[in-house]
């Protein structure tokens, strides 16, 4: 079914009788050219790269639970591509690029909205480095701009320039960051991929792989075994429950990430804004709840929930940076489980079991990435290797010593 | 009929009249009376407008589940939108006004919203605002965002007067209804540090809503009278206007408590409980109809609680909606109270007569709601097909009651569906909760289960805490039973039918949604919004799931329930935040020799939570490069002194001292004697570079470690770990000094001479018994403890000196004093900044947590001979490169450009791409001892790359500048000045 | 999360700072022909169990002491809390 504004039309003159489903509920086949586990944003987004641009055709989606309830369905909303390391700003910069025409790619308004992202910064240290990651992005091909205090102040004169404890000294200033809407990214993922043909299986929890001499022919699932002749593991913060049963230890170690909205207000933050002297950002969605979060609790977890001092401490930050926002009411708070790398950077590659591929590893940075890890995974798992945006993030890559680190903080996740 | 204006029953004080004023208009209520309740009383029943379709609405209920009667209250100097009338405390002067309607309440144009509702349905906005696609950000969003949001934020920055605090009790009892009460006076009797808590700001729950007799008194006398009892127990702690907001692992909670006639206006506190009983009730639910929005429609244990508790008598032509029992007694009250009842409209086919006087519509439903600003009548179908009109004012309607059972939702326990009550009630505990739901909480109606259940389990944690009860009186009740039919929704007629009153979600949304494949419970709520406003769908979730389950053929246990999460209620931010605000975001580090500095002339910059001086202006500068200038070319040609005692310092104890401090450092420490101080380059495990610094050995077991600024607390964390998680065998004890020592660098050719000033005359500090890098404990100024450390960060013959915290005042004013002659000066971390990148010491900026020894042209350093703590996984391929990253320096090759730390190198003949990226400038200066711009920064193969012209290229700031690449250590490379 | 400290008994969780994974207890020898992988292994690959996991955290705001954590990563139950001096000196007593 393809939606635009005379269908609504349309539908609405028929009492809304005629909208067919989203997606399908198929059956489900015995064998697939690949299989996907995982029906989040990153899974949705593969499986329909792969039909649409390598022009796979007998994949499936294999979701335990119901599609887009995990970290997509979590998120912040924030996009960017503002990363200091070249391999991760250009692969960043090609799925804002993505962003950028998506909605017409998929057709589902995901209220794609670059209304920028600024970071700010409150010290000669942190400007020098914010100055060498806006390089990296202008060398890169994204956009960069620095803005000093009075620049600022003309944009978001509400925040505290007179009393700080840290004041603002300048900002990095991406105007091609924004914000889009997480839920639609992965019904619309599921509406294009369905419409070509991808089997979306909800409720379907894989519980073994069926590997022959080191080669994985399929999976063991809930609903029986389903053979395939590639099988791409997109599951995030349960990526290390999936692997185990494939004998893996993985660099990573899950760790709840917590998020909060306020009651709705009317709009006054028009982009995203980031603190620098403490963990806090925030944004405002398009029906007015201030959308803000922190830092990861810190220790691991994969109970979706934390603690109240994170929720605290998160607060504190926000009022810190903006302290008009003190009689907004938090209405509702989560979590999400985030698949922490031993480098903050991702990883996309294949494991050293032919024929099961890996994607995981995106910290609490997976969603701005999903169109881009949908079309690299896409392309590693139809062509058997990396696409050259993809190429670093290997699985390996620790071993060698080739690590992505933009934070410098060393083989401990929680510090990422 | 005449009728009092106010019921007897009430808990409004009748001699206390307040004014406040609401959308302009000036109206009069009692001290007690809520912004809900006094409206009701002046018969203002339209209220506000709906959020998508600007509808009309009146009040809905009587508590902080209310999804319409949102407000925007006007302070002095503030404004708080998306207040609940229902939960507003009526003050003098009160002035309130409506929200998300303009130009005026009765008259909003945005209602046309709801002719074109068709049109924009649940979900709508996925499927349309595509094309053309630079429309959604310039055009169609930000009419969207503006239309969006309930209340409006004012600018004014002023903060109510937050506290937080700690509470600590056995048991936490959560709500003070009948079951909290009990529970509080059983337990409090038995000696158990109890504390009660009350979301009202009167206690007494579901109780202050009733008029029939306890023990022979009214409820509200029978509520005044345990509580008599319990005050007078000293380990009773009773707290109301007071909500728990959330519940979070190993009975941790957060409450926030409002206060009245207080400079500080709200409390957060943190309460840590053994155990938890959550009495909180249970509220009721709607049921969707045709139009069921309309003002003065209200939840019929609503029109009780009006009536009874806040005295409300104006209510007329009431007409009951019901499928339970419970309406019934709202029923009894209207008549006793002389109020005209049309009846009750009854789902049941045989409900219990409870009184004869009342009129009955069995096995009936009500069609549809009339009326356009206000209910005037219904429409009525019996189980024949038979339809009636009745005529009426105001509607109350009743589709059962769920237990309150959010806060057992927060740490992970899904509820668990109760056939009996047809309700979901709180799920098996697991050892993290200990909360246990009571009474009416836990699915017992009735004022009988409820005492029952609450002694119970009272009984049952006392025996847990191992306590004995002591010697307790219960009221005696008569038993009851409650009665009520599974009827969810009038499925009859095709006009909007309201689920989730505050986001306008009606039945027709569930069914389009489930049409569209979103059957998950959690899909309906994201789709539809259901149960995601301000009231977090305390009157809709339930209901939403019975409509959900009846589309798709299940039961509703089978369909399943979304958890709940905290906050229990909306609460504001700064309430989180106390008095955490503004300069108190976080503490402020002083040096030892802030307070002279400040007083000579020093400005500050932030290191951290340190504030340090970054430079002294003397009278004549206005620019700070004049101050920076000046004190380098002192320190190189004279002396000054810089306070460094913000770096860390580790005091290292032990028979293997030695050998631990030889195991942390990548670099050869076992043959280090006794009164030197030698580098050390501290690695992580995985081979990079954590943190530099010196060790001194000021004897045989003795050492003193020290380590950046920045990493002086993360250094000492490591070091503990290598220590107790490592090696515990190993004999070492580990001190943190780096605040007991305040440490004073003292630097130039004269440096010297200052310091023979002050070190008494026993030590001889000759450059032949006190060369470069020795160390020895000593005294200065006849007798005060020091440390002296021949140690040089600026490349100058230096010395650091250790005192006493508090002697470092002093000690500063006196080297001013004494060194006149030298013309001594004090420099601060600009300067300090200066000389190091003259000297290519690594710091901060090159210490980045990516960078190994080799890039530091230090892999030699890293010893293969002993473990230490990275050297392992140094070898890494990856961090051993032919091309890999080197320090180098940079000059630009034209006098007057500038340098600027992070830019980007290139070949000079080079595009600016990503494979032609060759590193980075690190740190950058005006030389005054050159005279030039220079900079350190990483090349690709630097060490190879000496008097090669580059591009440092900065996009960001559009600068670029040639630079030639050339040793690190710009001045005195071979190190004499040090050994002189 | 309350950690019941051996010494100091409960304490709030925020005191503390979290490292990782216990295995980090057992540092691999230097000396060994396969060393490079081994350290590789200790520091890089983890369980990162949906369950009971040991786990190290130091107590910053307290006593400094390390501690071994026994807790459920799924219900944030904590069963144990040990000093990692005595949990170390019991590993090397034990032959598992």
């Amino acid at each position: 079914m393809y939606y635009n504004v005379l269908k609504i039309l349309k539908e609405g003159l028929n009492d809304n009788k005629g909208w067919k489903k989203t997606w399908q509920n198929p059956e489900i086949k015995k064998k697939y050219d690949v299989i996907i586990i995982g029906g989040g944003g990153h899974g949705l987004a593969t499986a329909f790269y792969l039909a649409k641009e390598f022009k796979i055709k007998n994949i499936a989606v294999l979701e335990k639970n119901w599609i887009g309830g995990g970290n997509v369905g979590r998120n912040t909303t924030i996009i960017r591509s503002n990363y200091l390391l070249n391999e991760n700003e250009a692969f960043y910069e090609f799925s804002l690029k993505l962003w950028e025409t998506l909605e017409n790619q998929i057709n589902y308004n995901a209220m794609v909205s670059q209304r920028g992202v600024l970071n700010v910064f409150h010290s000669d240290a942190q400007r020098d480095s914010f100055v060498r990651r806006g390089n990296s992005m202008i060398i890169n091909g994204a956009d960069a701009e620095l803005f000093d205090v009075d620049k600022i102040k003309s944009i978001y004169p509400f925040l505290d320039y007179d009393n700080a404890r840290f004041p603002i000294k300048g900002g990095l200033f991406q105007k091609r960051g924004g914000s889009v809407r997480h839920d639609a990214v992965a019904w619309g993922y599921a509406h294009a991929a369905d419409e070509l043909g991808v089997d979306i299986i909800q409720n379907c929890e894989v519980t073994g792989f069926k590997i022959k001499s080191g080669t994985c022919i399929g999976v063991e699932t809930n609903k029986g075994d389903i053979l395939a002749n590639k099988i791409g593991c997109a599951v995030a913060g349960s990526s290390s429950v999936l692997m185990s049963k494939a004998n893996m230890n993985l660099p990573l170690e899950s760790h709840v990430l917590q998020a909060f909205v306020s009651e709705s207000l009317k709009p006054f933050i028009p982009g995203v804004i980031t603190f620098g002297a403490g963990h806090f950002y925030i944004s405002q969605s398009d029906k007015g709840g201030l959308v803000f979060g922190g830092d990861i609790d810190g220790y691991n977890s994969y109970a979706q929930r934390g603690g109240m001092d994170m929720l605290e401490d998160v607060c504190e930050g926000g009022l810190a940076l903006m302290p008009t926002i003190g009689k907004a009411r938090l209405l509702r708070m989560w979590g999400g489980i985030m698949d922490m790398s031993m480098d903050g950077s991702p990883i996309i590659d294949k494991t050293h079991i032919k024929g099961l591929y890996l994607n995981a590893g995106w910290c609490y940075g997976g969603f701005k990435a999903t169109p881009a890890s949908g079309w690299c995974f896409a392309h590693l798992l139809a062509k058997g290797d990396s696409h050259s945006l993809s190429e670093n993030f290997q699985l390996d890559r620790f071993k060698n010593g080739y690590m992505i680190d933009e934070k410098g903080q060393g083989a401990q996740p929680n510090l990422h | 009929m005449t009728r009092p204006t106010r019921t007897k029953s009430s808990l409004i004080n009748t001699n206390k009249k307040l004014s406040f004023v609401f959308n302009g208009k000036k109206y009069e209520g009692f001290q007690g009376d809520t912004l809900a309740s006094a409206l009701l009383a002046n018969d203002v029943k339209l209220i506000a407008r709906s959020f998508k379709y600007h509808r009309p609405r009146g009040i809905f209920t009587s508590g902080s589940h209310e999804p319409n009667a949102l407000v925007e209250i006007i302070h002095d100097d503030y404004n708080e939108p998306n207040s609940k009338a229902t939960t507003v405390e009526l003050y003098e002067g009160l002035v309130a006004k409506s929200q998300n309607c303009w130009p005026s309440l009765k008259y909003d144009l945005m209602s046309i919203n709801d002719k074109f509702s068709k049109f924009i349905g649940a979900g709508f906005y996925y499927k349309t605002f595509m094309w053309p696609s630079f429309f959604w950000e310039k055009v169609y969003e930000p009419v969207i965002r503006k239309a969006a949001g309930l209340g409006k934020l004012s600018k004014n920055k002023n903060n109510k007067n937050s506290e937080k605090g700690f509470l600590y009790c056995d048991l936490l009892i959560i709500g003070s209804g009948p079951s909290g009460l009990i529970s509080a006076y059983i337990a409090g009797l038995s000696g158990i540090k109890v504390i009660i808590v009350e979301e009202d700001y009167v206690f007494g729950g579901s109780l202050n809503n009733e008029i029939f007799k306890i023990s022979n008194m009214s409820p509200q006398a029978w509520v005044q009278s345990i509580l008599k009892e319990i005050r007078k127990l000293s380990n009773v702690r009773c707290i109301e206007n007071t909500s728990v907001i959330g519940m979070f692992d190993h009975g941790v909670f957060g409450a926030i408590q409002k206060l009245k006639e207080s400079k500080i206006e709200q409390i957060f506190w943190k309460i840590v409980s053994k155990k938890a009983l959550l009495c909180s009730g249970s509220l009721e639910r709607l049921i969707p109809f045709q139009n069921n929005d309309l003002p003065g429609i209200m939840l019929s244990g609503s029109i009780r609680s009006y009536l009874n508790r806040w005295g409300v008598n104006n209510f007329d032509k009431v007409l009951l909606f019901t499928n339970n029992d419970d309406t019934y007694v709202t029923a009894l009250d209207l008549i006793s109270n002389g109020i005209n009842l049309i009846g009750v409209v009854d789902t049941r086919d045989n409900p219990r007569i409870f009184d004869p006087k009342i009129k009955v519509f069995k096995s009936s439903q009500i069609v549809s709601a009339k009326g356009k600003l206000y209910l005037k009548g219904v429409d009525i179908v019996n189980k024949v097909g038979e339809l009636t009109h009745l005529k009426c004012d105001y509607l109350g309607i009743s589709g059962g009651w769920n237990p309150n059972i959010h806060l057992s939702c927060h740490t992970g326990v899904r509820p668990e569906w109760n056939e009996k009550i047809y309700a979901f009630v709180a799920g098996k505990t697991n050892v993290s909760t200990h909360l246990k739901a009571v009474g009416s909480a836990n699915g017992k109606f009735s004022l009988y289960e409820c005492i029952l259940d609450a002694e119970k389990q009272v009984l049952e944690i006392l025996s847990d805490l191992e306590m004995k009860p002591k010697k307790y009186s219960l009221p005696k009740i008569k038993e009851q039973s409650f009665e009520i039919d599974p009827f969810w929704f009038v499925k009859i007629g095709s006009q909007r039918k309201w689920v989730d009153l505050q986001n306008d979600v009606t039945v027709k949304d569930i069914e389009m949604a489930y049409a569209e494949n979103f059957r998950s419970v959690e899909h309906l709520k994201r789709y539809t919004t259901l149960g995601m406003g301000t009231d977090q769908g305390k009157t809709s979730n339930v209901t939403g799931l019975a409509i959900l389950a009846s589309l798709s053929n299940k039961s509703i246990p089978d369909v399943g329930t979304t958890v709940f999460r905290p906050p229990y209620i909306p609460l504001s931010i700064e309430a989180l935040v106390g008095s955490s605000i503004g300069k108190n975001f976080k503490p402020t580090r002083l040096t030892p020799t802030h307070n002279w500095a400040r007083d000579n002339g020093a400005s500050f910059t932030e290191t951290g939570l340190w504030l340090r001086a970054e430079w002294y202006s003397q009278k004549n500068e206005y620019h700070w490069r004049m101050s920076v200038d000046r004190e380098v070319n002192s320190v190189r040609n004279s002396v000054g002194f810089c306070d460094v005692s913000t770096l860390g310092k580790i005091d290292i104890q032990g028979k293997d001292a030695l050998e631990f401090v030889n195991k942390v450092y990548c670099n050869g420490f076992a043959k280090l004697p006794v009164g030197k101080v030698r580098y050390g380059l501290m690695l992580r495990e995985d081979g990079i570079v954590m943190d530099d610094g010196t060790t001194a050995r000021m004897s045989e077991n003795h050492f003193i470690m020290t380590t950046t600024t920045v990493n002086a607390e993360s250094v000492y964390r490591h070091l503990e770990f290598c220590h107790q998680c490592l090696w515990p065998e190993m004999d070492v004890h580990l001190i943190s000094t780096t605040d007991a020592w305040a440490q004073i660098a003292i630097a130039g050719p004269k440096s010297r001479k200052i310091i023979s000033k002050i070190v008494d005359k026993q030590f001889d500090v000759s450059n032949k018994n006190f060369p470069f890098m020795a160390c020895k404990e000593i005294t200065i100024c006849g007798g005060v403890l020091a440390r002296l450390f021949r140690i040089s960060f600026s490349g100058e013959l230096a010395y650091e000196l250790s005192i006493p915290t508090q002697y470092a005042s002093s000690l500063v004013s006196y080297l001013m004093e004494i060194g006149k002659d030298e013309n001594i000066i004090p420099y601060g971390t600009e300067a300090l900044g200066v000389m190091r990148i003259e000297k290519g010491h690594a710091a901060g900026a090159e210490l980045n947590g990516t960078i190994s020894a080799q890039n530091l042209n230090m892999g030699k350093m890293v010893s293969n001979k002993k473990d230490s703590i990275g050297m392992v996984l140094s070898k890494r391929e990856g961090l051993n490169t032919l091309d890999g990253l080197r320090l180098v320096g940079l000059k630009p090759i034209k006098a007057n450009h500038q340098l600027v730390s992070g830019s980007h190198l290139f070949n000079s003949s080079d595009t600016i791409t990503p494979i032609n990226d060759l590193g980075y400038i690190t740190s950058s200066c005006y030389s005054p001892t050159l005279k030039s711009s220079i900079a350190l920064g990483f090349l690709k193969n630097g060490n190879s790359r000496h008097g090669d012209y580059l591009k440092a290229s900065n996009p960001i700031l559009k600068t670029e500048v040639i630079a030639e690449v050339c040793n690190p250590i710009f001045v005195d490379p071979n190190g004499d000045r040090l050994r002189e | 999360m309350i950690i019941d400290h051996p010494l100091l008994g409960p304490r709030d969780a925020s005191e503390f700072i979290y490292l990782g994974d216990a295995s980090l207890l057992n540092r691999p020898n230097w000396d060994e022909e396969k060393s490079e992988d081994n350290f590789y292994k200790y520091l890089y690959l983890r369980e990162n169990v949906a369950g009971m996991h040991k786990e190290l955290w130091f107590h910053q705001q307290g006593d400094r002491s390390w501690l071994v954590i026994s807790r459920n990563t799924v219900t944030h139950e904590i069963f144990k809390v040990e000093l990692a001096t005595e949990f170390k000196k019991n590993m090397g007593k034990s032959n598992d």
